[in-house]
């Protein structure tokens, strides 16, 4: 037929990927400006459909962006400015080393800056985006807000991270957007609802670094520039959304006004008002003043009995969330000087609550411990020496659980001393078939309002704790259900089988009465393998791969009830002990 | 600051001729009142060193004014000679006894001075060049060598200087204490040896030394200090120097640099200083006019997928169902990191105020950070199937009965493991062979073996004649087939089995029979029920029955021969080797039940030969590394294959060369396969110890495929030196079923 010979690797997918040292050498940059280029950009590596392909053959280990991307970058006008950087610290070596020290002075009050506006505008097209990818900043702005500052990075990025971050805080409590909080061993996780996103972040205890040394801090600083310019930009947007004023200000008072009321020794008088504002005691101004609070209720459609029953569930769930924002309204709290301040402090005014600290852990504090209002007081050691009779002392997961549970709980569990019951993450979502503590189950029941049989338990332990043993074993049963059903029935045909082979002896029989509902069941069964075995190749390898999942998510709920059970015993046998 | 301290002592205007002077180390002769308040103040200058003398006292003032000398310009030198010499030629006029006098005074002052501490006799005190009492001319001796001389030295003429009479005691010390009043200001002068009684202004004097101050009393150690060096422009100017040629000529070097700096603003290398602007984080709304276009690189772009949220194990207080046990805890840290479920270990903290700081938090975030930008990231669908979705809808096994569900009858006796059985045509009789080399045959219904023949020979097959008018068993031991008869069945069948067997043969021209022999059995043998032996050359694996039940087919696999399968007929006793060519191991043969067809399975194919044109007609592909067994359907058009590597495959003859179904239902090879005759079933025996029965309808209707669906697991068998059931055939009437084991049973499902 005669034609050009077509090339290999010359159409196709082949041509819509470029290896990392391919595109460097494109856009001519260096390895540490690719990088910041490609943080900054939010370009990643694509892993191709068919690697052999656009690795032209081989199979050996490359990374690949697509060309497109790469192409998206050569416009970029922050790459020239990589580029004049480059030169200005050429420039300055030299300079230093001329030991010009005007040449110097001069170089540095012209170092070349740049600003990440429209980066920021093109990666996220509109506020929902970038809401949405805002986890991460969020994280990485309260990580460097906790930096010393000294050493690892720049002390304006740790300021201006602060500052973010107490602005975002300040928002939140102010939209009441918190909705669940989370102490784990790493930090404490909190989740508020923005605009119908949620967003997590985790925020360090506030201790010290102990800076790694494997851990390129350059990495972390390009992402925290462009995290803050992002964040300070979903900021304002917030502010604005509900009319506070941006930069925060507190409600009702100027800046002078409170520099006079402050105490004079606590900060320096231009950092006082940040203080004041990260102290998160009162609340911020408003452009227009708040009127009355416009409840937004859900509009009344027509609608057919189905739409009905949804729409029912929403103005359900939407009464809950109302209720859930103001589970603290109406109570005061103090808290004592070695409960973490920030954090409680954000969490109570988050739910609607008045909090309060000594004068001297932190500027702000609005009464002092002896006021008679006071209703709880967070305490977190063994025993208080002075102890007023009108509220309760409590340890502070109490509050933390009581955001979980969307109720105030029972404060006698929380006393000083008192063994804390568990606290459980309330990202956890259970489905059916998986291991629920049974403290969860306890707060399901009280959110539905039941009585819990906690009075009963008081009485008589064992009893309850029988009882709660019967419905472990009760989950237990639906979940190894099939398990044993499956194992009975290859008993039961291998002891039929064996029946004649085994030693000939004649025992008194047994009246064996016919459970209909099980022989329905073990013929189901059975049905159920021989269908099993006439499936496809294909489908059976997804059947075996579904089932092996689901068998070991049984295994290993299977496996914390009986440590819970186990443990539960030792502790009873323990009670019973102590109390001969 | 030196000079300025100076200006600051010396009020009077004669300030720089005594600093002259002094510096010229001191060696003249003072001897007016301006001298001595000098010599006072510096006294005063050092009040602390109360034990020094003058000598000493002008050492120090010389290194006070040291650095002044150093930094002093070259203008104050010249002054200072001048001032020099005016000040000798002063000395010279001084008259003598006044310089005695003030020397006198001065020494008394020592003395008193002296008297007061304890007498410590300083070495250098007398050996100080700079002797200045020039009224005695001994020099800086001690004293006590003039003790025993009437004189105390020599004037500056050489005359001797006289002691003044003096022979006062102690006693005339004390009285003197005790009487004089002016005893206290009273010094006595060694260098000359007479008293001297110090005046009121010398006492004053004295005692403001003392008390650490000046001893001039006008001297004012408050006064204002003068700045000369300050930024006010003076009419006069602080040095009479003459200014540099170079304050009046512009600099060529500055003259460069400030070319070099013009040409740089030029050419744009300088800019001018930035306004420092903090337009930086200067925020402003983003978003105001969110344009809905959306780049086209955002069509392809994946979100990096969210943080995973926490569980209870994270806790800082969790359940303790959540909490590592020991073994758990070993295992953990035994893993390597990427292989663990958690990649932390749960804690438990009774309080709040107990949990530390996290130590790998920098190190999850800087992780993160990684995977944000480093991480391939591919689109993956998941799709979410419900897995009872994915087991195909099968017709309940319920409404395809009959077929056999229970173990019923187990048949017992055998030794050695059960190669092959085969029922009668009638389904009364059951035959079985063994590896204990016996031939047994059982009644059905009871179990009960009526009959055993001991062939000599492990029994590899046996086959039981399907034409129901005679009672034939075809017996395969080595290379031998026999041909039995037996005495249970009805007397017509006996007699038209003997009657078959003792036909008179014709003789034909034999082509194949050199390799086999055909002959009768005589003897004991005959006895036991054996008719006929067939030798074969080889050994034999399998024999089979035509429908009809006169021809019979025998199998001696072999790879290298075509003499692998062999067709005789019993009534003309005569055989044949239908091939010429070898074309693979034959594993098994069968007999089309109506048409003059005959399937030859090798080892991965079957191949269908038609018997009449003497051709093939088709190959069956069976997709299988080894065929085992095979049975055909009794319509014809189907055949299953079971095979060594756990499948059977499902032929529709009508359909494809290519099986229509494979079923893998075995765990283990499949040892036989078998079909019923009336009912629509078939069954598969492996070595896994189980048989499965299926049902399999077959329509007539060529369009509709075949219905499969397993209906039974059948266990039972022992599997014994891994091999489980051996051989598998349905009751001919009923949809019974009998399996035959390693185990040496057989058994009965029904």
């Amino acid at each position: 037929m005669g034609g050009v010979q077509k090339k290999k690797f010359e159409r196709g997918s082949a041509t819509n990927y470029i290896t990392r040292n391919r595109a460097r050498k494109k856009l001519m940059l260096s390895l540490p400006d690719f990088r910041r280029l490609c943080i900054l950009k939010g370009i990643y590596p694509h892993e191709p459909k068919h690697k052999k392909k656009v690795n032209k053959g081989s199979t050996a280990p490359r990374t690949f962006y697509l060309l497109k991307d790469i192409r998206f970058l050569l416009h970029e006008p922050i790459v020239g400015k990589f580029r004049e950087y480059k030169i200005f610290v050429r420039k300055l070596k030299k300079a230093y080393g001329k030991t010009e020290w005007s040449a110097v002075e001069r170089l540095r009050e012209n170092k070349p800056t740049y600003k990440l506006d429209h980066i920021i505008k093109e990666r996220y097209p509109s506020f929902i985006d970038a809401l949405r990818d805002i986890d991460d900043a969020l994280c990485m702005c309260f990580l460097f807000s906790t930096f010393a500052r000294t050493g690892k990075c720049h002390v304006q990025t740790i300021q201006l991270c602060r500052r973010l971050t107490v602005e975002w805080m300040n928002y939140v409590i102010t939209a009441r957007a918190l909705r669940k909080v989370f102490i784990s061993i790493k930090g404490i996780y909190y989740q508020a609802e923005v605009m119908g996103q949620l967003i997590t972040w985790l925020v360090p205890y506030q201790f010290s670094h102990d800076h790694p040394t494997d851990v390129d801090y350059r990495v972390m600083a390009t992402f925290t520039e462009f995290y803050t310019t992002l964040l300070g930009f979903v900021n304002f947007r917030l502010y604005h959304s509900l009319n506070l004023v941006y930069p925060p200000k507190l409600d009702g008072k100027t800046e002078s006004e409170l520099k006079d009321e402050d105490e004079e020794d606590y900060a320096m008088s231009s950092e006082s008002y940040s203080e004041k504002l990260s102290a998160l005691s009162s609340s911020l101004a408003r452009v227009v003043s708040p009127g009355e609070e416009e409840e937004a209720e859900l509009d009344q459609f027509p609608a057919d009995s189905e739409d009905m029953e949804k729409m029912e569930a929403r103005e359900k769930e939407q009464k809950q969330l109302e209720a859930q924002k103001k589970v603290f309204e109406g109570l005061k709290f103090f808290l004592n000087r070695e409960v973490p301040r920030e954090s409680l402090a954000f969490v109570i005014r988050c739910f609607g609550g008045e909090v309060s600290w000594d004068k001297s852990v932190c500027i702000g504090s609005k009464y002092d411990v002896t006021d008679e209002t006071i209703t709880h007081h967070i305490v977190d050691r063994p025993t208080v020496d002075k102890q007023f009779i009108n509220r309760y002392y409590i340890q502070p997961q109490w509050v933390y659980d009581c955001i979980n549970a969307k109720i105030l709980l029972p404060v006698e569990d929380y006393f000083l001393g008192v063994t804390l019951p568990p606290h459980l993450s309330p990202f956890v979502e259970e489905k059916d078939g998986d291991y629920i503590p049974p403290e969860k189950l306890k707060i399901m029941a009280l959110q539905r309002g039941e009585k819990t049989a906690q009075d009963q338990e008081e009485e008589d332990d064992d009893e309850e704790e029988g009882e709660e043993d019967d419905e472990e074993d009760d989950d237990e049963g639906d979940e190894e259900e099939e398990e044993n059903e499956e194992i009975n029935l290859k008993k039961m045909e291998e002891q039929r089988s064996k029946g004649k082979s085994l030693q000939v002896k004649v025992t008194a029989g047994k009246v064996k009465t016919e459970n209909s509902a099980r022989l329905a069941q073990e013929e189901k069964a059975e049905e159920k393998r021989l269908a099993i075995m006439m499936m496809k190749r294909k489908e059976k390898y997804l059947y075996d791969k579904i089932m092996f999942g689901k068998k070991r998510k049984v295994r290993e709920a299977n496996k914390l009830a009986a440590k819970r059970k186990a443990h539960d015993d030792a502790e009873k046998v323990k009670k019973k002990k102590t109390r001969k | 600051m030196e000079g300025s301290r100076g200006n600051v002592q010396k009020t009077d205007q004669k300030a720089g001729m005594r600093k002259g002077r002094e510096k010229t180390a001191n060696k003249r002769e003072k001897d007016d009142k301006e001298e001595e308040q000098d010599q006072l103040i510096n006294f005063n200058n050092k009040p602390a060193e109360k034990d020094e003398d003058d000598e000493d006292l002008s050492d120090s003032e010389d290194s006070v004014y040291s650095g002044l000398e150093d930094s002093g310009s070259d203008s104050e030198e010249g002054d200072d000679k001048d001032v020099e010499e005016g000040s000798n030629d002063d000395e010279d006029k001084k008259s003598p006894d006044q310089q005695a006098l003030v020397k006198m005074n001065k020494k008394k002052e020592g003395g008193v001075i002296e008297g007061k501490e304890e007498k410590k006799e300083d070495e250098y005190e007398h050996d100080t060049s700079d002797e200045e009492d020039i009224r005695n001319t001994v020099g800086n001796i001690p004293m006590e060598w003039y003790k025993d001389f009437p004189h105390i030295g020599y004037n500056l003429d050489g005359k001797k200087i006289f002691k003044p009479i003096r022979n006062k005691d102690e006693l005339d010390d004390f009285l003197d204490k005790m009487e004089n009043p002016d005893y206290w200001r009273t010094v006595h002068d060694k260098q000359t040896g007479s008293d001297i009684v110090l005046s009121d202004e010398q006492v004053e004097l004295v005692n403001r030394l003392q008390r650490g101050q000046f001893g001039d009393l006008r001297f004012n150690e408050y006064e204002p200090s003068v700045d000369f060096f300050s930024n006010d422009v003076m009419i006069h100017p602080v040095t009479n120097r003459p200014a540099d040629k170079r304050s009046f000529i512009p600099s060529l070097i500055e003259k460069e640099k400030v070319s070099k700096l013009v040409h740089a603003i030029k050419m744009g290398w300088i800019k001018p200083r930035r306004v420092e602007d903090d337009s930086k984080t200067r925020y402003y709304d983003l978003w105001a006019n969110e344009d809905s276009s959306i780049l086209a690189r955002h069509k392809m772009h994946l979100p990096a997928p969210k943080i995973r949220l926490p569980g209870h194990e994270e806790s800082y207080n969790p359940p303790p169902e959540y909490l590592f046990t020991d073994e758990e805890r070993a295992l953990w840290e035994q893993q390597d990191p990427s292989d663990r479920k958690l990649p932390f270990v749960p804690k438990k903290f009774s309080s709040l105020r107990q949990v530390p700081a996290f130590p790998r938090f920098i190190h999850e975030r800087f992780e993160r950070c990684l995977d944000l930008y480093l991480c391939p990231r591919q689109r993956k669908m998941r799709v979410n199937v419900n897995p009872e979705d994915l087991i195909p809808k099968l017709p309940k096994p319920k409404d395809l009965q009959p077929f056999p569900t229970t173990q019923s009858l187990v048949y017992k006796g055998h030794s050695g493991l059960v190669r092959s059985i085969s029922v009668s045509p009638s389904g009364q009789w059951l035959a079985s062979g063994s590896d204990d080399g016996s031939v047994r045959f059982w009644e059905v219904c009871t179990s009960r073996c009526v009959k055993t023949v001991q062939v000599g020979g492990a029994v590899k097959s046996v086959a039981w004649n399907p034409n129901p008018s005679v009672c034939l068993l075809a017996v395969a031991l080595e290379s031998v087939v026999l041909i039995l008869t037996h005495s249970l069945a009805d007397k017509q069948v006996i007699s038209s089995t003997e009657r078959l067997l003792t036909a008179p043969l014709e003789e034909g021209p034999s082509e194949g029979s050199v390799t086999v022999v055909w002959s009768d059995v005589e003897g004991e043998e005959l006895g036991q029920g054996i008719r006929l032996k067939i030798q074969h050359p080889k050994a034999v694996q399998q024999v089979t029955w035509h429908a009809k039940g006169d021809y019979l087919a025998s199998v001696m696999p072999d790879h290298s021969s075509h003499l692998q399968v062999f067709i005789h007929q019993v009534s003309r006793r005569r055989s044949q080797n239908p091939f010429r060519k070898n074309k693979g191991l034959v594993q098994c043969v069968s007999f089309h039940p109506v048409r003059p067809y005959f399937f030859v399975a090798t080892q991965r194919s079957v191949r269908i030969y038609n018997l009449v044109k003497q051709e093939m007609t088709k190959k069956l592909q069976a997709n299988s590394k080894w065929i085992s067994s095979m049975a055909v359907h009794p319509g014809g058009d189907h055949v299953i294959c079971g095979s060594y590597d756990c499948r059977l495959a499902w032929f529709d003859l009508d359909l494809s060369t290519k099986p229509y179904k494979m079923l893998r239902h075995h765990k283990k090879a499949v040892r036989s396969v078998a079909y019923h005759r009336a009912y629509p079933l078939f069954a598969s025996a492996s070595d896994d110890g189980s048989v499965i029965v299926c049902h399999g309808t077959v329509y007539n209707d060529l369009l509709q495929n075949p219905l499969i669906v397993p209906v039974k697991v059948l266990r039972g068998h022992v599997i014994t030196h891994d091999l489980g059931v051996l051989d598998v055939k349905f009751h001919p009437t009923q949809p019974w079923i009998f399996s035959s084991g390693a185990d040496a049973t057989i058994r009965l499902f029904t």
